[in-house]
């Protein structure tokens, strides 16, 4: 079948950017529901696996470093091809649609939502580690002297502190994930990616459609890069760290300013 | 005398209560022997200042009495209890548990050279955290505690300051009255006042002398020898691991009787 070029369709292209249909709505909704309780579940596994790896024993340890070794070393994509359709076909596990709270989840949907979460709990768990080496041992030592357990001084003075130094990499991660929960399309999820497509094949505005996607998804991103900022300046009021001031526009500016100057520097 | 000490209170040959009895700690890094068998009493309300060159061990003698370093060898008594360890029902020395380990500690005062205040609490978050998750203290009762204990320090103004916005000797202060609200029975200083500019140091010794003069038993590090001539009642000078000689300070700085001792005061004077 010879598919005749379409020139780009600007009503469709608006339309379909201000005025979405209700499923692609239906799919960014998806996009972003999975994206945020799959993060969450990430970072209270990932927590767990942090917390294990800094244990005396040596199992814990052992067992802890081999779940992010394997977790971290396949792709995404094959791991979730293994718990959606490997399992089903096993006999081993099959997700069958599920009502919680009013609310019903797919199988597909669970399947995603366990897969990203243990996936991205393997990196979150090296990016708790780090910042849990991030705060001065003296912090662990003056919590301990007031008479506090390891267990007490962990949860009290230790893993508040670590916020700080985790939420930017975090931020960075729960970027990311956000963009590649399209690759659930593979198992049928109905996200954003997977609507997308349906419009695309039954509408042929592949690229309309497709740069609509995109700016949704830039959106999003953009969305939590703000959240993300307002996060960080809360957790540093909350150190009486006077903010700064520098709006995202000043920071800008200033790098423009900074490679202008440095390109005059060069060509005197 | 005797009758107001507690059960469990350990005596020396003169009656008087024991607060600390440290005998023959031994404690190595690798091959590096930092403590060679050091040995010292401190009786209730006595001032015990730790004095000798850097490396000579007193910072690693301080951290082996409330445990942060498990010495090699020897005994620590603390208030009547054994430190680190429990004795089993067949009298045996075993490891105590942490959480036994923790019990012990709320018992000592560590005062630290940097502070190491919580930079995400207030100073008077800082001073009821202890009172609270530690002996579940009230939120109220623990507020009322952290308030006294601030004021004590000259710190009333300061109460909702987090360290950030607190000048060393502040820091200092606030990391102080943060001990003296578990109520110690024995206050340890690792140099006080050694990460502090010159201009602070006397409102941290004012608050220490405070404390002499209220009775805390104390041993403090410090190279503070004026200070030390005023609030000590005794001076222990330290010197590759050992304790090369100990007395009143009139004594040891004055009339120094070891080489070593005079070798350090010739250096520091």
């Amino acid at each position: 079948m010879l598919i005749s070029a379409l020139p780009f369709n600007t009503s469709f292209f608006w339309h379909e950017l201000l005025r979405p249909s209700s499923g692609f709505l239906g799919g960014l909704g998806r996009t972003v529901y999975i994206s945020v309780l799959s993060q969450a579940l990430a970072v209270i596994i990932g927590l767990v696996v942090a917390l294990a790896r800094r244990s005396t024993l040596r199992i814990l340890r052992g067992v802890a470093g081999f779940y992010v070794w394997v977790l971290r070393g396949t792709p995404l994509l094959v791991q979730l091809v293994i718990v959606y359709d490997g399992l089903a076909a096993t006999n081993i596990y099959r997700f069958q649609d599920m009502t919680l709270l009013g609310v019903t989840l797919i199988g597909s949907v669970q399947a995603a939502i366990v897969t990203l979460a243990l996936n991205e709990s393997a990196y979150m768990s090296e990016i708790i580690r780090a910042g849990l080496a991030a705060v001065d041992v003296g912090q662990n030592e003056a919590a301990l002297s007031i008479g506090m357990t390891p267990a007490q001084s962990m949860r009290h003075v230790v893993v508040p502190q670590a916020m700080r130094f985790v939420i930017p990499p975090l931020g960075n991660d729960f970027n990311a994930m956000m963009k590649n929960t399209s690759v659930l399309s593979v198992i049928g999820v109905p996200e954003m990616f997977l609507i997308t497509q349906e419009i695309s094949s039954s509408t042929f505005h592949t690229f309309e459609i497709f740069l609509d996607a995109a700016l949704y998804y830039l959106a999003l991103t953009t969305i939590w890069t703000f959240i993300q900022a307002w996060l960080e300046a809360k957790i540093d009021r909350s150190w009486g760290i006077v903010p700064t001031h520098r709006s995202m526009l000043a920071a800008l500016r200033e790098h423009f300013q900074d490679s202008r100057t440095l390109g005059l520097s060069r060509r005197a | 005398m005797t009758s107001s000490n507690p059960p469990g209170t350990r005596l020396n040959g003169d009656g008087a209560a024991l607060i600390l009895e440290a005998t023959e700690i031994r404690k190595s890094f690798g091959s590096q022997e930092v403590l060679k068998s050091v040995s010292l009493d401190v009786t209730r309300g006595e001032v015990v200042v730790l004095m000798g060159p850097s490396g000579s061990g007193k910072t690693t003698f301080l951290r082996c009495i409330n445990h942060f370093e498990k010495p090699n060898s020897g005994v620590v008594w603390v208030n009547g209890h054994l430190i680190g360890s429990k004795l089993d029902r067949g009298g045996r020395r075993v490891d105590a548990s942490a959480r036994e380990i923790a019990r012990q500690r709320a018992e000592i005062g560590f005062v630290f050279q940097h502070f190491n205040l919580f930079p995400n609490r207030t100073a008077l978050e800082n001073v009821m955290l202890g009172p609270i998750e530690v002996q579940k203290m009230s939120k109220d009762k623990a507020r009322t505690l952290a308030v006294d204990q601030l004021t004590k320090v000259g710190l009333s103004n300061k109460m909702d300051a987090y360290p950030a916005q607190l000048s060393g000797g502040q820091k200092q202060r606030v990391a102080i009255a943060r001990s003296l609200a578990m109520s110690p029975a024995l206050m340890l200083f690792d140099e006080p006042t050694s990460a502090l500019d010159p201009e602070v140091i006397g409102e941290v010794l004012t608050v220490i002398r405070d404390l002499a003069n209220d009775g805390m038993t104390m041993i403090i590090v410090s190279h503070e020898i004026g200070f030390a001539r005023e609030v000590a009642d005794r001076v222990a000078m330290f010197d590759d691991g050992q304790i090369v000689e100990i007395g009143v300070p009139q004594q040891v700085f004055d009339n120094p009787t070891q080489a070593r001792t005079k070798a350090f005061l010739s250096k520091v004077l």
